[in-house]
C-alpha cells in the first residue's frame, strides 16, 4: 500500500490511509526524502490518523523519517497519533522524543507556518 | 468465535495480518478498543522478532477461560537460534539486532502476563496473555 505524497506550498502531506508493512513504511521514507529534495520543502507532515497499531519499527522509522529531514533544513510534523496508539505507546516506551506532533492536519499546518513565519 | 487462530509467520505482511486477527479477537470478546490496540501491538512486536532473528515461526492467539474472566493468550513460537541469555534480554534498553532494545520488557508491560521459554540453537516460545477487564 503506496502513501500518497501531496504537495501544498511549501509543505509535503504524506496521508497514511491503512495498516502499513515495514517494507511499505520504509518505502514511504525513501519517497519523502527524495521529495523533499525534489520540492525544495521547508515542512513535512506525515498523517497518521489511520494507523490503529504504532509499533516500535514504525515509531522508530518515522522518527529517523523526522531527523533526515531536519538534517535538510526542513520541519517534519507527524499528525493525528491515535489516543489508544499513544497509550500503547508510551507502555512500550516509544516516545518519539526530539519529533514534533500535533493533533490534526490543521494543528501541523498552523505549526508549520508558524515556524516558517518565525524563520522568515 | 474460533477459540484458536493461528497465523504463519515468515514476511513483513504476515505482522501485519498476525495483528489484525488479534486485535479484531479482541474486540469481539469485549475488550475495550485500547485493550484490542495492546493486545494487537504486542502481536506486532513478537512476529516481528520471529521474522528478524528466526525468519518463519507461528503465532496462536487462543480463547481463554479464566474464572471468571475471559482472556486472549498469544503464544509466539519459532525454532531459530534462540536467546542467549534470556535475563538480559528482559532487561530495558538490550539488544542485538540494533533495535531500540525494548522488545520484550515493552512487550511484557503491555500485557497481564509474560512467559519466555528459549533455548539456544532450539528455538523460542513466548507466551502472553491479556485479562479482559
Amino acid at each position: 500500500m503506496e502513501v500518497p505524497i501531496l504537495k501544498q506550498g511549501d509543505v509535503l502531506i504524506a496521508t497514511i490511509q491503512a495498516a502499513l508493512t515495514d517494507a511499505d513504511i520504509l518505502h514511504l521514507r525513501t519517497a519523502l526524502i527524495h521529495q523533499v529534495v525534489r520540492s525544495r520543502s521547508r515542512g513535512v507532515i506525515i498523517d497518521v490518523t489511520a494507523l490503529d497499531v504504532m509499533d516500535s519499527f514504525a515509531s522508530r522509522t518515522l522518527r529517523e523519517v523526522a531527523h533526515m529531514i531536519r538534517l535538510r533544513g526542513a520541519e517534519t510534523v507527524i499528525v493525528g497519533i491515535q489516543p489508544e496508539v499513544a497509550f500503547s505507546m508510551v507502555q512500550l516506551g516509544l516516545t518519539m522524543v526530539d519529533v514534533s506532533t500535533a493533533l490534526d492536519l490543521e494543528e501541523g499546518l498552523a505549526y508549520l507556518n508558524q515556524k516558517f513565519k518565525a524563520n522568515s | 468465535m474460533e477459540q484458536e487462530t493461528r497465523v504463519p509467520i515468515s514476511l513483513d505482511k504476515d505482522i501485519v495480518d498476525a495483528r489484525q486477527k488479534g486485535r479484531s479477537i479482541a474486540l469481539a470478546l469485549g475488550f475495550s478498543s485500547g485493550d484490542a490496540t495492546l493486545v494487537a501491538t504486542a502481536i506486532s512486536e513478537l512476529a516481528r522478532n520471529i521474522v528478524s532473528y528466526a525468519r518463519c515461526g507461528e503465532i496462536v492467539i487462543q480463547v481463554i477461560h479464566g474464572s471468571p474472566r475471559l482472556g486472549i493468550q498469544v503464544t509466539a513460537h519459532d525454532e531459530g537460534p534462540g536467546i542467549h541469555d534470556v535475563q538480559q534480554a528482559l532487561r530495558d534498553g538490550f539488544s542485538t539486532s540494533g533495535s531500540l532494545g525494548l522488545g520484550l520488557p515493552g512487550v511484557k508491560r503491555l500485557m497481564d502476563e509474560f512467559q519466555v521459554d528459549s533455548e539456544e540453537d532450539r528455538g523460542t516460545t513466548v507466551i502472553i496473555k491479556k485479562w479482559k477487564r
